[in-house]
């Protein structure tokens, strides 16, 4: 499958917007992409390994949050990943 | 200092945007690529602010409406290179809300001041930092760049 990163990740993955890789569920794929860029792991994940509360997860047009298997969700092959931190704020 | 690089086009589409949504906070995300270390923004992208609840000092754009943004973008061979959103009657300043929410690492934070209805002052500020934890915000220049005759 291939994953999009979000600019601000894409210095953590050799300056590229997508990664190509392989898995069969969503913590897969996120597991293959952080053993070729050990770098992102720390700015997707918490100390206990859970995805941090600001980074948004997108199997195709799904919120992986919302989906009844979450990250333990089956993937194929031709599926996109978007990681999508959060955008907030006001004054 | 830092650049965010806008045309007047863009430049324009946002202080309109403001206006129009005063007096609540506007928000949109702004497309573009590298320029040194700032950021060359080719076009704005109006976003909707989810945040019904207190839309007068508060945003929040759908990460799902930025899946599509980015798709866009990467489809025109563009980066998100920031974002922008309104301060309706208060300084185009960031807010400790705007630090505390704000998660895209190297990319321009643009504030507008909306004073009474009207666009004002206007900043960017570019989010900086190796990581979460020691994030900060540095003051960028504005270049408005006019379109050749």
């Amino acid at each position: 499958m291939k994953i999009f990163i979000p600019t601000p990740l894409r210095v953590y993955a050799g300056g590229q917007d997508a990664i190509e890789v392989e898995g069969a569920t969503v913590q897969e794929a996120l597991d293959s992409l952080t053993t070729s860029y050990g770098d992102l792991r720390k700015h997707l994940f918490t100390a206990e390994g859970k995805v941090r509360s600001f980074v948004n997860l997108y199997l195709n047009d799904e919120d992986v949050r919302y989906l009844p298997g979450k990250e333990a969700t089956a993937i194929n092959p031709s599926d996109t990943l978007s990681i999508i931190p959060s955008i907030a704020g006001g004054r | 200092m830092s650049v965010l690089k806008l045309s007047r086009a863009v430049y324009e589409q946002i202080r309109a945007h403001s206006e129009e949504t005063y007096p609540y906070e506007c928000c949109g995300v702004l497309l573009g690529s590298t320029a040194g270390d700032g950021w060359n923004g080719c076009s704005a992208v109006r976003a909707e602010n989810l945040r019904t609840d207190s839309a007068h000092n508060r945003y929040e754009i759908s990460p799902g409406e930025l899946v599509k943004i980015e798709r866009e973008a990467s489809a025109q061979g563009l980066s998100i290179a920031g974002f922008y959103h309104s301060h309706p009657d208060h300084p185009a300043q960031w807010s400790e809300t705007d630090l505390k929410e704000a998660h895209w690492i190297g990319c321009s934070y643009v504030i507008i001041a909306v004073a009474k209805g009207t666009a004002a002052a206007i900043n960017s500020f570019l989010l900086s930092g190796k990581g979460e934890e020691e994030k900060l915000f540095v003051q960028q220049k504005i270049e408005v760049e006019e379109a050749e005759e």
